[in-house]
């Protein structure tokens, strides 16, 4: 009797809504029926709305069946699930998912396909290829192509991520290192979690990658504690690789040495900033830095440092295996190649889109996410986490592009759409913004430290109808100093979101509910 | 809730394994937390001893992080996301149901029971989202959270 494979991702997302359970049953129910099952637990392929999805092989080919429950197991092995038999939740051949097909998946084509934790599976698709390659082409050709492919820093900032290899490699050093920011902390974007968990051996490639292509023999990797089974799987990995000589001295022979140090952050929401980063790594409180100088130049521990976000390091290895020029013909403008959005908070279908820049907001909420969960009409969409500003439904057709959301005062940070109902109260929102500014902020500069504090308490002014107007423009003021004078995107940024609700949403502060 | 320490052989467990230096310093008190729940005096002045750090530095950085607490949280620690993309499924309802089921404000323990915000668990496409004792569950209503908190009630 055959082995049939049953897969049920092993992701943050999967398993809040009951994917161990899920794995457990069907389990379970196998050795209740004799039926022989091989259980992989892979990564989730992002479709979030549809965990926890399980796929059964039949005939070679993956079968999906979607939002299952423990309570469905039994349920699903009668009605034949095990050759792909129909039922309730059947959606048919994993490849043929609309969600899943329609993307552009450059930087996360291997989530959800292979088994995270199998070297071998890795290897079969593809692993430690890119890593060869650039062995055998030298790290000219990798910084060139990494420059050529207009890849620019995900993690919010936009830098050009081959200018800032470029420097560090060509920086005299005894010591240079890679700094992997997998401090995740906007609201609405989970997209580094996600690559982390189910592609953790192709993060470990990217990241040697840049080391080789810079002269960098150390990597930290600085994971947010809030990630626990990023944590767990993870260091799995990195066992994994280090065991098969891909991490250590003189790597597969090549002469390369380089291994990586996974540390936890402890909370800070700032600690996703570079600077701060960097201290927090040195085990420091999260302050942020002057710059100059420039991590580049002295990151970690005064040593020139490559600071990248996970999925610019991740995006990497498809351009050393297919050249800098393919990433580049996707996008438009000075927006090359691909983000991986996030469809999040009030959405039918929530999750992971990787598309090549340029699709607009309203594309992606309408034919992606299907619309809000609550199916009442969209009224606000917050891009690009809490210092992301909120768009009206007048600006959804603003094409996903750095410079056209730069010009409407918005940004697309690390790609998080955050999609709210009619429902929500604006001025609320603005509040929270000024709020979180004040909860998170480092304190060494006092336009965020002070400044968002008493945006709190304008805004509650304006919200009990103190001098409604004056308050308003005091506001608009405090808004422009922090802007203008804060050291870092905290403090610099917060006003965006809240300017944007002054902007399209002022009548909120007249209907405004009350505070927090 | 008398004992007011952590055992000093087991901090000093904790350096051993990450290593007596001061830019470990971070993983070390996280390791502590993770374990114990929390620093207590008593421990940030053996890890100033033991990373050759002042105790100002060390006090520092255990204020500046939000999971280093110095005080014994309860049994079980409930967090809550209260940031936007939960905010957009109910999660300030959601935090209301919280404290009045459990009968705790954000920060504060009952019954041996801890309710803290968070601000993002990355589960935001399955939102509201809260983690309990380390695990994140999604799509969270009130009535799946008296459930989930029903069973720590139960297992004590």
């Amino acid at each position: 009797m055959s082995v049939t494979r049953i897969y049920v991702p092993r992701e943050t997302a999967a398993v809040s809504v009951g994917a161990d359970e899920v794995a457990v049953e069907i389990a379970r129910e196998a050795k209740r029926s004799g039926d022989r099952v091989e259980l992989i637990r892979n990564g989730s392929w992002g479709a979030s709305w549809l965990e926890p999805l399980v796929e059964v092989e039949v005939d070679g080919r993956r079968i999906a069946y979607g939002g299952v429950t423990a309570a469905d197991v039994a349920d699903l092995f009668a009605a034949g699930f095990l050759v792909g038999g129909a039922h309730d939740r059947r959606l048919g051949p994993i490849d043929e998912i609309p969600y899943l097909i329609n993307q552009d998946r450059w930087t996360f084509w291997r989530c959800g396909l292979v088994e995270p934790l199998s070297l071998e599976d890795f290897r079969q698709h593809q692993g430690f290829k890119a890593l060869e390659k650039a062995f055998a082409d030298g790290a000219d050709t990798i910084l060139d192509a990494v420059i050529a492919s207009g890849l620019r820093g995900r993690g919010g900032a936009g830098f050009p991520t081959g200018i800032k290899w470029r420097t560090v490699a060509e920086t005299e050093a005894q010591q240079k290192y890679i700094a992997c920011n997998a401090d995740e902390g906007d609201s609405g974007t989970f997209s580094d979690r996600l690559l982390m968990e189910g592609d953790p051996l192709g993060m470990i490639e990217s990241m040697a990658i840049a080391g080789f292509a810079v002269g960098a023999s150390k990597g930290y990797i600085y994971l947010r504690s809030e990630y626990p089974l990023t944590h767990t799987i993870l260091s799995r990995a990195l066992d994994i690789a280090r065991d098969a000589g891909w991490l250590g001295d003189d790597i597969r022979g090549s002469g390369f040495d380089f291994d990586i140090d996974l540390h936890i952050g402890a909370g800070s929401y700032v600690c996703g900033e570079e600077t701060a980063m960097l201290e927090s790594l040195e085990g420091k409180k999260g302050i942020v830095r002057y710059k100059p100088p420039l991590p580049a130049h002295e990151g970690l521990f005064g040593k020139p440092t490559v600071v990248n976000n996970v999925v610019t390091l991740a995006s990497v290895p498809n351009i050393v295996n297919l050249g800098g020029e393919r990433y580049s013909q996707m996008g438009i403008d000075r927006s090359k190649g691909t983000l991986a959005f996030q469809l999040a908070g009030n959405i039918k279908r929530g999750g992971l889109v990787e598309k090549a820049f340029g699709i607009t907001v309203r594309d992606l909420i309408d034919e992606y996410g299907g619309g809000t969960a609550s199916g009442r009409p969209v009224k606000a969409v917050q891009v690009g986490g809490p210092l992301g500003a909120y768009l009206s439904t007048e600006q959804l057709d603003t094409p996903l592009d750095y410079e056209a959301f730069t010009a409407i005062g918005a940004m697309i940070g690390h790609g998080g759409i955050v999609v709210f109902d009619d429902t929500v109260d604006m001025a609320q929102q603005a509040r929270f913004a000024m709020e979180f500014c004040a909860i998170e902020s480092c304190g060494k500069c006092t336009p965020c430290r002070i400044g968002s504090t008493r945006g709190v308490e304008v805004i509650d002014r304006m919200v009990a109808g103190d001098n409604r107007e004056e308050n308003y423009d005091l506001l608009v003021e405090l808004c422009d100093t922090m802007e203008h004078a804060s050291l870092c995107a905290m403090g610099g940024m917060t006003p965006y979101p809240v300017r944007s609700v002054l902007k399209h949403f002022a009548e909120d502060f007249a209907t405004s509910g009350g505070n927090g | 809730m008398e004992p007011q320490s952590i055992d000093k052989e087991a901090i000093t467990a904790i350096v051993n394994e990450f290593g007596a230096r001061p830019e470990m310093l971070v993983q070390i008190l996280q390791a502590v937390a993770t374990r114990h729940g929390w620093v207590s005096e008593g421990s940030i002045r053996q890890l100033a001893d033991e990373l050759n750090l002042s105790r100002a530095d060390v006090h520092g950085v255990v204020s500046y992080y939000h999971d280093f607490r110095i005080e014994p949280p309860g049994r079980h620690i409930v967090k809550i996301c209260q940031a936007e993309a939960c905010q957009a499924m109910g999660s300030r309802e959601l935090t209301s149901h919280a404290q009045a089921a459990l009968g705790a404000d954000l920060h504060g323990t009952h019954a041996d029971v801890t309710l803290e915000p968070v601000y993002c668990l990355g589960n935001c496409a399955c939102a509201p989202a809260i983690m309990i004792d380390g695990k994140t569950h999604g799509r969270i209503s009130a009535g799946r959270f008296d459930e989930l908190v029903g069973v720590l009630k139960e297992a004590g």
